[in-house]
């Protein structure tokens, strides 16, 4: 789909914060660009330094790519920064750093005292990317939670149902792999 | 005859679900026909419900239906599906339907009668509705002698006469602590109440002349409903009437679905939210006295028809605390805050209750009506927080279609609702021995969420009521005679961080003066994170409790000294500014009725609204905004945002650019020091769960989700961390 420059630059101007809050509300007020998915790709393709094929943008940092490797293709999570993390249908937090905050003290490096969760309640993880250590999630959560999967989108309906396209990508099942690949990749260690 | 709106129900539902139409209507024969005259006929059925609201807000007394609009009307088939409904609290969208639906399922038609004059009532959760507070009124319309439809009208109530004042009770921990029911009841008929009721109704409550006049306004705005039905049916005829008061319906459930393709991407999108209960030192009965976390994910399909499956699997039990709740209450929550995601623009109706599913699995604190006497008088406990998660799957799911514009990281908790209720003592000029109820509901300007191109609203959302609105002081303080404002302003580091960051919340200090005595509680969440945010954006602030008792605030006045008209902890006002004889803060934020007495100050904080990225992200001219605008303190600034700030020589604040760049990039560094790889945290948490080490409100969070939350905890909890189905047994007695 050819988008033009103008839906470009507009896209740009409201994810860098450059849009007056007059124009933003237009944005939202008026009628949806129903380009808005390939400008959106075309903005993010445009600013990242790797070739891979977006096909899907997750945050501002992540987007599931369509990866060749020899005659597999799979759809991965990629960062902007070019850090590869797993295939999309795998939770991509298994394979991020991680910085758990537990005590008042660490709390109290953000919050006022007393303005924050109490301590063995909850506990703050930040999520980083392994490649460029930018925060990617943070999860407000009790000890012991498991880590929350966000999105797992069907890539295969939205593409070939909804927009009516292929997907460069070898065909899957909808499947979360999540649970499998910690199985095959931490051993567990008894207490 | 006699079961002919039963015989109309089961039809209705039986063509729905075979042909997969609302009421088997393949085409909308009228809108095809002539769709400017439909579109026309519709907005004055909307009209008529938004009118009715209008003009009723303005018989109503108690502020929180008269400023702040806390009420809507509903116009419904002869079946009980709405048809359409004013602005407003439109979480009622299909409240009232339940209502009908039960009466008509029960064979109210054959006794005691569903006639032309009659007018009904609810306020139970098991039957329809949201909470004991909101009433429904609810006529019958008929023409020459044909039940043709419903309207209904909703009001939020000061006070509902349960084990303590309040609109939002903490202390009741069964239905026999919950206050007045009208359970479906018939009220009145021949357009009058009954005597009976109204002796019931008035001496039920605290505040029966609240009570009154919001019963005139609900009974004024739904016989205004079926004047101008009745007006319609004349103008365009019967068989036009009740055809396109289900095309209608029709139409939204296809306009649903067409906007959820348009907007979102098919797929599974998960979030999770908490609350605590902190009654093991608050609770008065003995059966609440424990600390509770609960658990309160939820889970969106985005099926590839463009419906909706809400999955509740995972959330928490029920128990003896208020927060329990029925079906209405959690679809009624699930609307209103639909409504403004996808609904926006359209006629909403029962249509969009037909373009979702929800999967309420049961023995938890949202599916329970098997449990007669449980207390469900303040759902909106659990329901407010559990729903930023609903805010915070949607918004991915934009984000991925492209409309990077559309949602937001959830929101703030409209919480910190103070209650309770205060005897005057005559010193300010009203009668002495007066009661007058504390209820303030600035709780309907909390901050709004982020996303990825604005930051959050400050002090301006609601996500009960689309048309957020705090009320003036003023008004407060003539109804709530006795708690004076001493201060309403924005309240620092409330805002969640977050490239974009989440909208402030506020504060204000209460003094109780010219009271003889005065009861006071609060809900809020204080020891658990409200909420989270997207994309790396953190949380907004945990609240607390404070109170200052024994004050030399009269003093101060007459000396003009400086008074403490807000709080920060790391550098409290109420240290500098006042002498007390006790003060209190509290680690949590929900609390049961305390004494007060004249001079004491109570501190009331709103919730700010959760961040969207990462926080280091975020451009240094907002932070400077920030920074002048007070949202942030300078530590903050500092250890949140990497911000180092430089002084001018006029005194201003500013944002040194070169050394906080330097700043972030050393904390970029420290990122990568200090953070392990997954499989290293991977292993820490297992081994914690192993050996035990939680505190109890979370082992005991955890084995009630091996009890009523068993697919969660086999598929998410167990796998996750390779755990055998024995695993609960090692942890032995949660006491």
């Amino acid at each position: 789909m050819e988008v033009t420059k103008e839906q470009i630059k507009r896209m740009g101007s409201m994810l860098d914060g450059c849009m007056s809050s007059k124009e933003l509300f237009q944005v939202i007020a008026d009628e949806k660009d129903p380009h808005a998915f390939d400008v959106l790709i075309t903005y993010v393709q445009g600013k990242v330094a790797w070739t891979e094929p977006i096909l899907l943008p997750l945050t501002d940092h992540l987007m599931i790519v369509a990866k060749e490797t020899g005659k597999q293709r799979q759809a991965i999570v990629k960062c902007t920064c070019g850090h590869e993390f797993t295939e999309y249908r795998v939770n991509w937090k298994v394979q991020a750093n991680v910085y758990v905050r537990r005590s008042e003290e660490s709390f109290q490096e953000l919050y006022p005292q007393g303005m924050h969760a109490t301590e063995g309640w909850h506990e703050i993880r930040e999520y980083y990317c392994p490649g460029c250590f930018a925060l990617l999630d943070v999860e407000a959560v009790p000890p012991g939670y498991p880590p929350v999967f966000d999105a797992l989108p069907d890539l295969q309906t939205f593409y070939r149902d909804w927009l009516m396209r292929s997907l460069p990508v070898d065909p899957h099942e909808f499947e979360d792999f999540t649970t499998q690949y910690i199985a095959d990749n931490f051993a567990q260690r008894e207490v | 005859m006699a079961d002919s709106l039963r015989d109309l129900l089961n039809e209705n539902v039986q063509r729905t679900e075979e042909s997969g139409y609302y009421a088997g209507l393949r085409t909308l024969s009228l809108r095809n026909q002539d769709p400017f005259r439909w579109e026309e006929a519709v907005t004055k059925l909307v009209a008529a419900a938004v009118a009715a609201r209008e003009v009723a807000v303005h018989i109503a007394a108690s502020p929180l239906t008269r400023s702040l609009g806390e009420t809507c009307f509903a116009l419904y088939t002869p079946d009980g599906d709405a048809v359409a409904l004013s602005t407003g609290i439109i979480v009622h969208v299909h409240t009232m339907s339940e209502d009908i639906k039960t009466m008509i399922g029960d064979g109210y038609e054959s006794f005691p009668g569903i006639r032309d004059g009659d007018i009904f009532s609810n306020n139970d959760p098991m039957l329809g509705n949201v909470h004991t507070t909101d009433i429904h009124t609810i006529l019958p319309i008929f023409y020459h002698g044909e039940l043709v439809g419903w309207s209904g009208g909703v009001t939020h109530q000061v006070d509902i006469g349960g084990i303590t004042p309040g609109h939002d009770i903490v202390a009741a921990t069964s239905r026999y602590e919950d206050g007045l029911y009208m359970t479906n009841e018939k009220i009145g008929e021949q357009d009058r109440l009954y005597p009976h009721y109204l002796l019931r109704s008035r001496q039920g409550v605290r505040t029966p002349l609240y009570y009154d006049l919001d019963e005139k306004a609900r009974i004024s705005g739904s016989e205004m409903i079926k004047r101008n039905v009745i007006a319609f049916i004349e103008e365009y005829g019967l068989d036009f009437y009740h055809q396109i008061s289900r095309e209608v319906i029709e139409f939204s459930r296809r306009n649903f679905l067409a906007r959820s393709r348009e907007r979102l991407v098919p797929g599974r999108f998960r979030a999770v939210s908490f609350a605590d209960t902190p009654f093991a030192k608050e609770a008065w009965q003995p059966q609440a006295k424990r600390d509770i976390l609960h658990h309160l994910p939820i889970e969106v399909n985005v099926r590839p028809d463009g419906s909706l499956k809400v999955d509740y699997e995972g959330n928490s039990g029920y128990g003896a605390f208020a927060w329990n709740t029925a079906l209405s209450s959690v679809l009624g929550a699930l609307w209103v805050v639909l409504t403004q995601m996808l609904g926006y623009g359209e006629v909403v109706n029962e249509g969009f209750n037909l373009g979702l599913e929800t999967y309420r699995p049961k023995g938890t604190w949202l599916n329970n009506n098997e449990v007669y006497d449980l207390s469900r008088q303040t759902p909106w406990f659990l329901t407010i927080p559990i729903y930023t998660g609903l805010y915070r799957n949607l918004q991915r799911s934009f984000f991925g279609r492209g409309y990077i514009e559309e949602g937001t990281a959830g929101y703030g908790l409209s919480a910190d609702a103070t209650q309770g209720g205060m005897v005057l003592s005559g010193l300010t000029g009203e009668p002495q021995q007066m009661y007058a109820p504390i209820t303030t509901f600035e709780i309907s300007s909390v901050g709004f969420g982020a996303n990825p191109v604005r930051d959050g609203l400050d002090h301006g959302y609601a996500m009960f009521n689309p048309e957020a609105d705090m009320g003036d002081v003023e008004d407060w303080e003539r109804l709530q005679v006795g708690l004076r404002y001493l201060s309403r302003r924005l309240k620092p580091d409330t805002a969640g961080y977050g490239r974009r960051r989440g909208g402030s919340g506020f504060e204000t200090m209460g003094l109780l003066y010219g009271v003889q005595s005065a009861t006071v509680f609060s809900v809020n969440m204080g020891q658990v994170f409200p909420n989270a945010g997207n994309a790396g954006g953190y949380p907004a602030y945990s609240a607390y409790t404070l109170h200052a008792h024994g004050t030399d605030i009269v003093e101060r006045f007459a000396k003009q000294q400086e008074y403490p008209r807000g709080d920060h902890p790391d550098h409290p006002e109420i240290d500098d500014h006042l002498v007390a004889s006790q003060i209190d803060r509290l680690p949590y934020a929900t609390y049961y009725p305390r004494s007060f007495a004249d001079g004491d100050l109570v501190y009331m904080k709103y919730t700010g609204g959760s961040g969207y990225g990462d926080p280091l992200e975020r451009s240094l001219a907002a932070c400077e905004k920030d920074l002048q605008e007070g949202i942030y303190t300078l530590r903050v600034m500092s250890d949140v945002y990497g911000i180092v700030v430089s002084c001018d020589q006029l005194g201003n604040n500013y944002v040194d650019i070169e050394a906080s760049q330097q700043l972030r990039h050393e904390m970029r560094q420290r990122r990568q020091s200090r953070s392990v790889p997954f499989a290293e945290f991977y292993q820490f948490e297992r081994e914690r769960l192993q050996s035990g080490e939680l505190i109890g409100p979370v082992r005991e969070m955890y084995r009630d989700l091996s009890q009523v939350g068993k697919r969660f905890w086999e598929t998410s909890f167990l796998a996750t961390w390779q755990l055998p189905q024995e695993f609960m047994l090692s942890w032995g007695d949660p006491s």
